[in-house]
Parts: C-alpha cells; sequence; structure tokens
C-alpha cells in the first residue's frame, strides 16, 4: 500500500489492515490540519513530498517499529490540499498488550515528523502564504526511550528558517 | 573502486519546496571533480545562482536515503537537498 495519499484518509481501513485476533490492542493518531498557527489563522494548506523518498523513508520507520515491537502498523499521510479538520496523517498500530501498540504509534509519528520529506505551506485568512517551519519535538520524544538508539541518525542540520517564502 | 585522475561525476540534483522557489527550479544537473561527497556538491551549488542562499548544513539524501555531508556521491546519483521538514 501506498503512504502517501492524494484523497482523503479514513481511519478505518488502516485499522482493518492491522487488526488480528492474537492482536488484543490497537493504537491509533491522526494528526488533523489546525485552524491556526502560532497567532496565525489559517484557513488550508497543502502538503507537498520528496514522493519517491517519502514512500521509502515510511516504510523503513513502519519496518523499524515492527523490528522493535512486537507490531503490525499502518500508515498514510495526505498530500495536496487540505482543509481545517482534515486528516493529515493516521497510524495504527496493534499488538498483543496495549503498551507495545502506544510505543509504536508514538515512534511512528515522532519518527515520521523528523525524516519524511514531506512539505506543509499554509494559507493564512489574511490571504498570505507561508512554508511551515518545524517546531521541536517535545521534551522526552528525542531520542524516544528505547526506540531512536538503533534507529539511522537523520543528519544534524543547522535552522534554516529564513529561506520561507 | 578506483579513480582516475581527471575523472568526473555527474549528479542529478533536486531542490523542494522553498529551496526550488529560491532557486527558481526544481533540478539541475551538476558536474564536478572525482571523487565527490555531497559537501562538494553543494559547494558547487552554493557557487551557482540557484544554491546561492542555500543554508550552511542543509538535509540532505542520495538516493532516496538521508546522507551526511561526508557521504561519497557517483555519477547517477541523485541528490535531494531538503527544507526543514514539516510533515506530521
Amino acid at each position: 500500500m501506498p503512504f502517501l495519499r492524494d484523497q482523503p484518509i479514513d481511519l478505518a481501513p488502516l485499522v482493518a489492515r492491522v487488526i488480528s485476533p492474537d492482536r488484543g490492542g490497537i493504537a491509533c493518531f491522526l494528526g488533523v490540519v489546525r485552524d491556526h498557527h502560532e497567532d496565525r489563522r489559517v484557513a488550508r494548506l497543502e502538503y507537498s513530498a520528496y514522493e519517491a523518498m517519502a514512500e521509502a523513508e515510511c516504510a523503513r520507520v513502519v519496518a523499524e517499529a515492527e523490528a522493535k515491537w512486537d507490531v503490525r502498523v499502518a500508515l498514510e499521510h495526505r498530500v495536496g490540499r487540505l482543509e481545517i479538520g482534515d486528516v493529515a496523517v493516521a497510524i495504527a498500530a496493534a499488538a498483543p498488550h496495549r503498551d507495545a501498540a502506544f510505543m509504536a504509534c508514538r515512534f511512528v509519528i515522532e519518527q515520521v515528523k523528523r525524516r519524511v520529506p514531506i512539505w506543509k505551506r499554509e494559507h493564512y485568512a489574511d490571504g498570505t502564504v507561508a512554508w511551515v517551519a518545524p517546531r521541536a519535538a517535545p521534551p522526552g520524544t528525542e531520542p524516544l526511550a528505547g526506540a531512536a538508539a538503533d534507529a539511522p541518525p537523520v543528519p544534524e542540520h543547522s535552522g534554516h528558517t529564513d529561506w520561507g517564502v | 573502486m578506483t579513480v582516475s585522475a581527471g575523472s568526473t561525476v555527474t549528479v542529478r540534483v533536486l531542490l523542494f519546496a522553498s529551496y526550488a522557489e529560491a532557486a527558481g527550479q526544481p533540478s539541475l544537473t551538476l558536474t564536478l571533480p572525482a571523487p565527490a561527497t555531497v559537501a562538494s556538491v553543494l559547494r558547487l551549488l552554493r557557487s551557482q545562482t540557484s544554491g546561492a542562499r542555500l543554508p550552511e548544513r542543509p538535509l540532505c539524501a542520495v538516493n532516496l536515503a538521508h546522507a551526511r555531508l561526508d557521504t561519497p556521491v557517483a555519477s547517477g546519483d541523485e541528490i535531494a537537498i531538503l527544507p526543514p521538514l514539516s510533515g506530521g
């Protein structure tokens, strides 16, 4: 299954791909388009991707999660134009018990944000447009305890947010 | 692999999002002396109009995988210069 989608994401098919009788815990995450960025009102946004690498990197992230925990993971990320409330990213992680499901789900979203080449362009209510600079990962997520140590490192890069248009 | 004196490496360079807009183009082909690394591709790119505003250490990929500045590059490789990621 491709990881990138240019059509609305529905969580149910992702759950259907990972559910099985021996897996009693399924953790899901949905990232949804917010109506504001800091103090600015967002009208809509567009996601663009380096598609070939984004597919490869999503596959690597899922494979790492499935190697790290006894878990099956489904992942989809939108590209194209999204409106407020649209699902931008969806993850379903199924494990025999809830701990592994939650950990794998958290690992996948954090790694997607750090590693998968996708860019968000926000259109604001005042008519202006900007490429979005990433926010720092929340405290305690980088590195993820027990998860990131054996993941391939993303090379350090300097802050360079002044390329915004 | 032996590298003969005077040989060159030709790579395809992809730019995305804000970098493609700033450069005015999404891709270009560069030829540089062998042996070459990601850093030498960036140096050459910065000397041209399309890369003049590139940051010191942009995130880069070689053949669809994250790479470091010292990652070697060979003819036919696809080098991508990635603006700060904002998926998820």
